[in-house]
């Protein structure tokens, strides 16, 4: 799946990314003193971003196969990424994540394929 | 009794496991960029400037189905939005930092050296705020370059059918996991991920960016029913995880 977007189109992605996660970044530590504190509101909202993003990231790539939903349990994504979230649970490790994860969805690949 | 040279080593002590856990992270990042199309320097630039894995990833990802610059940018910032929540708890800890120091510091924040160096200055008054900091964010920072380069190299010379691309949504599964901690995050999590398949097809791909605003809100309203729920029963609901069945305190 090589992108079609253009060598500037990806350094701008890059270069506006940064910039703006850099702002993130410096946001309350550069204006500290000039500003009380976050809004109450907004600290409990920004508890909720990783959970809602990185599940948002997730999902989809467990249940689309090809561009079509596969919530079957001949899917070898869905089933590997089950694995995968059960040794997440249990070992809160990235490496042991991803050993788990790949490996069943070789295995599965190979058996369901 | 506490030197800058101590102190820069004894975050680097706390700071050595964990860049064997962001180690793997950085290699996907450098392998799925260059899986992408993106050149091995644009993957090796895009981990120095933007230096946020989770944002990192999902812009390839994007940058993958050619998303417009414009919605891929926007993703990076809403991926990165915890990351202002980070600056606030931290900024007491800097605050007789130089501006220039302030700068510099801030470059290094990441999920990683946040949490550690906060538990250090919440125990610890002693501690040089700015030498232990670097400690831990330091070699944070050369793993992230170190892995995403032999990612990169890594990338380059892989068979294709190993689908390899399949890693992007483990690495985000084995970060997700540990940030659902409660009720209202296991919302967020459930709804956000629903969302995001029902959002599939949105224009523009925004399909991400929709399903952070619902899951968000649904964590919101978890918890505001939650806290009406148990005024004098003092969050211990801690324990709890994804699937969230009703038992009323």
């Amino acid at each position: 799946m090589a992108t079609s977007l253009g060598s500037e189109t990806l350094w701008l992605i890059i270069l506006a990314g940064g910039v703006g996660t850099y702002a993130l970044r410096l946001s309350f530590v550069a204006l500290f003193g000039r500003l009380d504190d976050v809004p109450e509101s907004a600290e409990r909202a920004l508890r909720f971003v990783p959970a809602a993003v990185l599940s948002a990231l997730v999902v989809p790539q467990f249940v689309y196969t090809d561009g079509t939903l596969a919530l079957s349990p001949t899917n070898p994504e869905l089933l590997a990424g089950a694995l995968a979230a059960l040794v997440a649970w249990r070992t809160e490790d990235i490496l042991a994540t991803l050993v788990a994860g790949m490996a069943g969805l070789w295995v599965l690949t190979f058996l369901l394929g | 009794m506490s030197s800058p040279r101590a102190d820069f080593l004894s975050g680097v002590r706390v700071a050595a496991p964990i860049t064997l856990g962001v180690a793997p992270f950085g290699m996907v990042a450098g392998v799925a960029a260059v899986g992408v199309g993106m050149s091995a320097v644009q993957a090796v630039a895009m981990s120095i400037i933007v230096f946020a894995g989770a944002s990192q990833l999902a812009a390839i990802e994007l940058v993958g189905q050619n998303a417009p610059a414009a919605v891929v940018v926007l993703t990076v910032v809403v991926v990165n939005l915890r990351l202002v929540m980070y600056s606030a708890s931290i900024a007491p800890h800097f605050q007789r930092q130089s501006a220039k120091w302030k700068a510099a510091l801030s470059y290094l924040l990441t999920d990683q050296a946040y949490a550690i160096s906060l538990l250090k200055f919440e125990n610890d008054e002693e501690t040089s705020r700015r030498w232990y900091y670097l400690g831990v964010a330091v070699p944070l920072w050369v793993t992230w370059q170190a892995s995403t380069i032999a990612g990169v190299l890594l990338g380059a010379r892989l068979p294709p059918g190993l689908q390899l691309e399949f890693a992007v949504p483990l690495v985000f599964l084995a970060v997700l996991v540990p940030a659902v901690t409660d009720r209202a995050t296991g919302a967020a999590a459930v709804v956000g991920g629903t969302t995001a398949v029902a959002a599939n097809g949105l224009p523009y791909n925004l399909g991400l960016i929709a399903a952070a605003v619902v899951g968000i809100g649904a964590g919101l309203v978890v918890e505001s029913l939650a806290s009406a729920d148990s005024d004098e029963t003092d969050d211990a609901d801690d324990a709890d995880e994804m699937g969230d069945r009703e038992e009323v305190a």
